[in-house]
This record gives C-alpha cells, structure tokens and sequence, in this order.
C-alpha cells in the first residue's frame, strides 16, 4: 500500500528524543499540521478555551485563534455535516467528536454525505476530514462513555478507520490521517491516553493503513488494536512465564485492514485469536476470522478464536471488567486454541 | 396488507377510514388550510392576474429584456421537466422529480445568485440547476440510473443533488462558514450561499442544527425553503403550528415568505437575502409558498391524498402564466415571441430526448471507482476478483 507522503518540514531535526503521554503525542500532531497548513482547522464541543474534555487540543486556540480552533454548538450532525461543507470550500476540518456513544447523532453525515460525497461526484469532491473519536471502556464512566463503534464505520464503503494504540502511534497516525486525502475515523483509546513513551521525530513512521509486528512469536498469534493491544501484550508478558510464546500484531488500521503479517504469522504459528472491546457479532474481529480462515485453511491448527466485548450494552462502569477483555481471558483463549 | 396493522392503529371514532381512492375529511380540511393563500405576510409583486404590485419592503427595477429572459427560463425549464416525467412513464428513465408549478420559485431564487456564490440542492432544483448553467442532460443519468450526477459541482458551484433530507443544510451552512473564514464576506462584492429544501426538510434535525450553526457563526446563508404544501402525502400542517418562516425568528435571524409562483417577488427577495448575507448579516430564511402540481415523484399517486379541486385551484395561479399575460398585455412581447419560445422549449426538450435514450451503460468495473481518493488494495482486489470472475463468461456457452 502506497504511503502517504509526510511532509516533515515542520519537524526539527535536531530535537532530541521526548517522552510524552498519548494526549501529549495528539495535541503536537495538531499543532504540527496546524503550522504545516493553514487550511487544517480544528472544531467540536469544548475544543477551545478548554482544550477539550481530555485537553488533547489545550493551547490550540490560544495559539491559532477562534477560526481555526472553533468550539462548535452542542451538536455532532453539525459538526461533522458544516466540516463537509468546509471541507468543499477547501478546508481540511479535524472534528473531535466528545465521547464515542455522542457519534451517532452525527452517523448520518458520516454514512450518507461524508463517505460518498467523493463516489457520487466522480472523484470532483475530496474530504480530507479527521473525525477522532476517543474510544473505549475501562474509565468507570457512566452510559455512552465507553463505547467501541468502529465497526460501524469500518462496514461503511468510502470511510477510512484507524485506531492508534501508544503515544508515538498517535503523533504519526494522526499527523498521516490529517494529509489523507479520504475522510478518516480516528480512533483513539481513552484509557490509554495517559501512558508514555519516547518519540523520536528522526525516526520515520511507517504508512499510516499498515499493520505492525510488536512482538515475534511461534505458539499463537494475537491480532488486536487500540486499548486492547497493551492488553495482548501484558498477556504475552504473562503467558512467556508459562512458556507459551505469542506474536502480536497492532492492526492500526481497521479499514482498510492490512492482513499480510497476520497470514503470514498464522502460516508459522497455526492459530489466531483475535482481541477487541468491540462486541463479537459482525465485527471488524469476524471479519478478520472470515479472511484468515479464507487465506490460511490449510494452516490452521485450530478455529480463529475471538476475545471481544459481549454482545450486550456496554453494562455499568461496575460491571465493566467483566466486560472487557483482560489478560486472563486472553490467555483462557491461547489455552482453548492449544488445547483444539 | 395483513390485519396486525389495521389492529395496532385504530382510527378515531367518528372519523370514517380513508380508503385508497378518498381522503379523509379531515385530510382535507388539513389539505385546504395548508395550501390558503399564504396570509397577509406573502411578499408579491405579480399578481396571479398579471398585475404588477408594489411592496413596501420589497422593490424590484426591471426591464422587458429581463422579464421575457425569467419567462424563457421558466418555460424551458418546465419543457424540459414534462420532457422527463414523459420519459420515465415510457421506461426510459427508472424515476423523475417533477418541479410542475415550482419554476417561478427555483427561477428567481436561481436568477438572484450571483456566479461566485455556492448553491446546495436538494432533488428537485431542476430549475435552480438551469440558472447555474446545468443542463437537463446532466439530471437525467441519475434518473436513468447510469451515474449519481454528472454536472461539475465545483466549477458550476451547484453542489450535487442530495436525496437524504435535509442534509444539505447543514453542508451549506460549513462553505458559507468558510465563506466567511476566507475573508469573503462584508461588501457589494462578497460571497454568499444559498441552500434549498423543502417543508417537509423543515422537521429534521439537520436543518434545524443548520439554522443554529448558520446564526452563531453569522454564515452567508440564504435558507431557500419551498413550501410546495406536501410532503409527499402530508401537508404541511403535519410539520409545523406556525407558519414556516417565522421559525426563524426564534434562531434570530429574519424569514420572509414569499410568493413562491411569483418570479419578481422570489427573485426581489432573494436578491435582498443574498446581499444581506454578502454584507455580512446573514443568514436569511425564505419561506417560497408555492405549490406542487404534480406528484412527489413517477412513483407517487398524489390522487390519493390530495383533492382535485386543490389543483385546480392553483393553476389560477400558474407561475408562467402570470407573466405572460403581463407581457402581451403591455406589449412587451409579441406572437413571435411566444412561439419561438415554445420552439426553442421542444428544441431543448428534443435533445434531452436524444441524450437521455443514447446514455451509454456504465461498465460493470465503474462502480469500484472512485470509493476513495487514495486507493485502497483491499478494494482494488475485490474489483480484481470480479473482473477475473466476468471474464470467465466471454465466449461461453451460458
């Protein structure tokens, strides 16, 4: 897949490793795009003055002014329908949507103008829209704060969805997904958005729909993403006291899904068990055990097994790690696959 | 239709059922009060009789050259509707939208923009099309099935049609916003947009959001609602108490109604509202009282819902007749005219006949074009796959 070209212009050379939070890593990759292209505007509720309810976008107004940092109306169709109109006229809108169970008001814009507005006009009309959508349980929040609806979009032919699952991810996804030319769902996992890591602007990020390798392995393969990927690996870290020797593989991208390191892991290792907060049925993790199955038949030693959310409403915050996945269930599951 | 529905809603007692062929008496009183005539607030300055009236808010200078150019328009335009509602009844088209009886409206609303200024939609703009210079041929792929729009949306500044309603309010409302960021807006020379949906648009989200977000960032919108009195089969009373204009007052911003088979009056009016947001102080509501004379669509049967006593009603009021009875009767056009209109009309209509029949049928391959603008290898296998999988048939003996 063709990589988007970064434009790293903006970026000193010379700056040292830094070690920054994901929100950290998300605020520096507006504020870079922002300074690369004036026509790179930020808006939604509470995006300004505040800096947003997670403050991923603290200090942007102060800095670019109310016109390119605007805190919209209490209203997502706005928000996302105003950015396609903004968009035509040139601009290249990152709408934050507040929490991911507020997205749906905003859904039509997205399914009907948003994702076919370039396949309607023949290609005449580009959205270069980012809609970054804090994602995600594990908060103890209350009703509509903890929800994972990438599949939904990810189904939606026209829409381009990824999710970052670490800081240095996040400043580079973000920073492609902004100079995408097709309209991005972003992804971002709420709970993760206070850990750290080292960024390094000399090190050049890979493409932005790609699929990575985080840990070799030859028992079982984990595919997963977002706040679920540090999840696969503490059970990775676990499962290596018990001599079971698990590759992970951070997807990033949902749509399109980069497979070629999954199949071509499940080929050494036999056996995939898929893990997302998402609830199981007709998700981007069935969808991912369709393909497998499809491209690697023959060698697979066991049923494509699925770690998931249940197919319930996200219960409350009491109730929540139940719920999601955890490092245990994930290792009942290598075992179930071992044991096939 | 099975019982369970009939069951689950009761009709009120007294009231006797509406079957197929006549409405209730309540659907008709409602029909009869939504389409009265308009209230004392209508702004007009052609009377259905051809007289021209003076407004107090509203003035209009213009000339005989303009007045037969709004008459051609009309007719032309109306030609070429009747053309493709023929069309379709003879399978040539899997669907038309008629604008019967809205030309005055979408004609002086579409004369009033200016070439700089943006135009949104929604699906029945035949009219408003045809003053951004889009052709009927350019309307009826989409009808035929062969395309979602063929015209240039950016270099015609006449966005594509949009079928979701409402929808195209709230688009509008984010150029006009950026018209606005872009230092457009302020002066004789500035930019404005305008958006055009329908009564029953007025009842969605979306178009309500727009009218906030228009007013709070102070956008160069012009809200351009024909009210054509049915929304498919309910009447306007189904979507509000109040007269539709006066929504506006409670975002904060002026709404006009106006004489919607009027084309002096819906281009006076305009023209104000646009330049009201060129300098800044939009946006503007325009209620168009106007009507459909025709069906929702070629799949509609307005017979059902709506009394033929309506109609007839409204074709008193005619938009194109108006003007040119006002035309003969003060000598600003003659026989000739006249008929070279009609000639230039069947002209036009003739080869939109031809156009429409020839229409190439799109390859199978074009639907995967143009899904994204950065390619996407997934999709290009699938495209791949099915290519391979339809070539397998050339030369078969299926």
């Amino acid at each position: 897949m063709a990589a988007p070209t970064m434009d790293r212009s903006t970026d000193t050379p010379s700056a040292k490793p830094q070690t920054i939070t994901m929100i950290k890593g998300l605020n520096q990759a507006l504020r870079t795009e922002m300074e690369r292209d004036p026509k790179v505007i930020v808006m939604g509720e509470d995006v300004g003055k505040l800096g947003g309810v997670f403050r991923v976008t603290d200090g942007l107004q102060k800095d670019f002014g109310e016109q390119r940092v605007l805190d919209t109306p209490l209203s997502e169709s706005g928000i996302i329908g105003t950015a396609i109109g903004l968009a035509i006229r040139g601009y290249r809108p990152i709408c934050e949507i507040q929490f991911d169970g507020f997205i749906f008001p905003g859904f039509d814009q997205i399914v009907s103008q948003l994702a076919k507005l370039h396949y309607r006009t023949q290609g005449r009309i580009k959205l270069p829209i980012v809609v970054r959508v804090p994602f995600g349980g594990g908060i103890g929040a209350v009703e509509h704060h903890s929800e994972s609806p990438e599949s939904y979009f990810a189904h939606t032919a026209g829409l381009k969805v990824v999710a970052c699952s670490n800081p240095v991810d996040a400043y580079w996804m973000l920073r492609q997904a902004i100079e995408c030319d097709d309209p991005v769902l972003f992804f971002e996992p709420k709970r993760r958005y206070h850990e750290k890591a080292e960024l390094d602007l000399a090190v050049a990020p890979q493409p932005l729909f790609s699929s990575r390798v985080l840990r070799k392995g030859s028992t079982a393969t984990i595919a997963t993403y977002g706040p679920m990927v540090r999840t696969s690996m503490d059970a990775a870290t676990a499962g290596a006291e018990d001599g079971l020797d698990l590759e992970v593989i951070d997807l990033r991208s949902l749509s399109p899904l980069d497979l070629g390191p999954v199949y071509e892991s499940v080929r050494r290792t036999g056996r995939l068990i898929v893990v997302s907060e998402a609830p199981s049925e007709s998700s981007i993790a069935g969808e991912i055990a369709a393909k497998v199955q499809q491209e690697c038949f023959y060698s697979l030693e066991a049923p494509v097994l699925r770690v998931t959310g249940f197919d319930t409403p996200y219960p409350p915050a009491k109730l929540e790690e139940n719920f999601l996945p955890d490092l245990d269930r994930v290792l009942a599951a290598v075992d179930r696959s071992l044991a096939w | 239709m099975s019982s369970p529905e009939r069951w689950s809603q009761p009709q009120p007692s007294g009231a006797p059922a509406a079957t197929a062929a006549s409405p209730t008496a309540e659907q008709v009183i409602a029909g009869l009060r939504a389409t009265s005539e308009g209230g004392p607030e209508l702004v007009q300055l052609l009377t259905p009789e051809g007289e021209r009236v003076e407004h107090p808010d509203f003035h209009i200078d213009i000339t005989p050259d303009e007045l037969r150019d709004l008459y051609r328009d009309m007719v032309l335009v109306r030609r070429a509707d009747r053309e493709a509602n023929a069309l379709q009844r003879q399978g040539q088209l899997g669907l038309w939208v008629p604008l019967l009886g809205q030309e005055a409206a979408q004609i002086g609303a579409g004369r009033a923009l200016r070439p700089t200024d943006m135009a949104f939609p929604s699906y029945r703009e035949h009219g408003v099309a045809w003053c951004r210079g889009v052709h009927p041929n350019e309307i009826v792929g989409m009808f035929r099935g062969v395309d979602h729009g063929a015209w240039d949306s950016v270099a015609k500044r006449f966005h594509p049609y949009t079928i979701v309603i409402g929808n195209q309010c709230l688009n509008a409302a984010g150029y006009a916003m950026g018209q606005r960021f872009d230092g457009k807006v302020g002066d004789d020379n500035g930019e404005a947009t305008m958006v055009f949906f329908g009564d029953g648009a007025t009842s969605q989200g979306d178009v309500h959001e727009a009218f906030v977000w228009a007013s709070v960032y102070d956008a160069p919108l012009v809200f351009f609602c024909q009210n054509n009195q049915w929304a498919i089969s309910e009447p306007t009373e189904r979507q509000s108490r109040l007269p539709l204009y006066q929504r506006a007052r409670g975002y904060g911003f002026p709404g006009i109604r106006v004489d919607g088979n009027d084309v002096l009056a819906s281009l006076a009016v305009t023209r104000w509202a646009l330049d009201e947001c060129r300098h800044g102080n939009g946006p503007v509501l325009i209620e168009a009282f106007t009507y459909r004379m025709d069906s929702h669509t070629t799949s509609d049967d307005a017979t059902r819902y709506r009394l033929s006593t309506e109609l007839e009603e409204w074709k008193l009021k005619d938009p194109i007749e108006r003007v040119k009875v006002h035309l003969s009767r003060n000598g600003f056009a003659d026989h000739d005219f006249f008929d070279g209109v009609q000639a230039e009309a069947d002209e036009l209509a003739a080869v939109l006949r031809e156009h429409c029949v020839n229409l190439p049928e799109p390859p199978p391959g074009r639907m995967f074009d143009n899904v994204y603008a950065e390619p996407s290898a997934t999709l290009e296998a699938q495209r791949d796959e099915y290519e391979t999988y339809l070539a397998g048939f050339a030369g078969g003996e299926h």
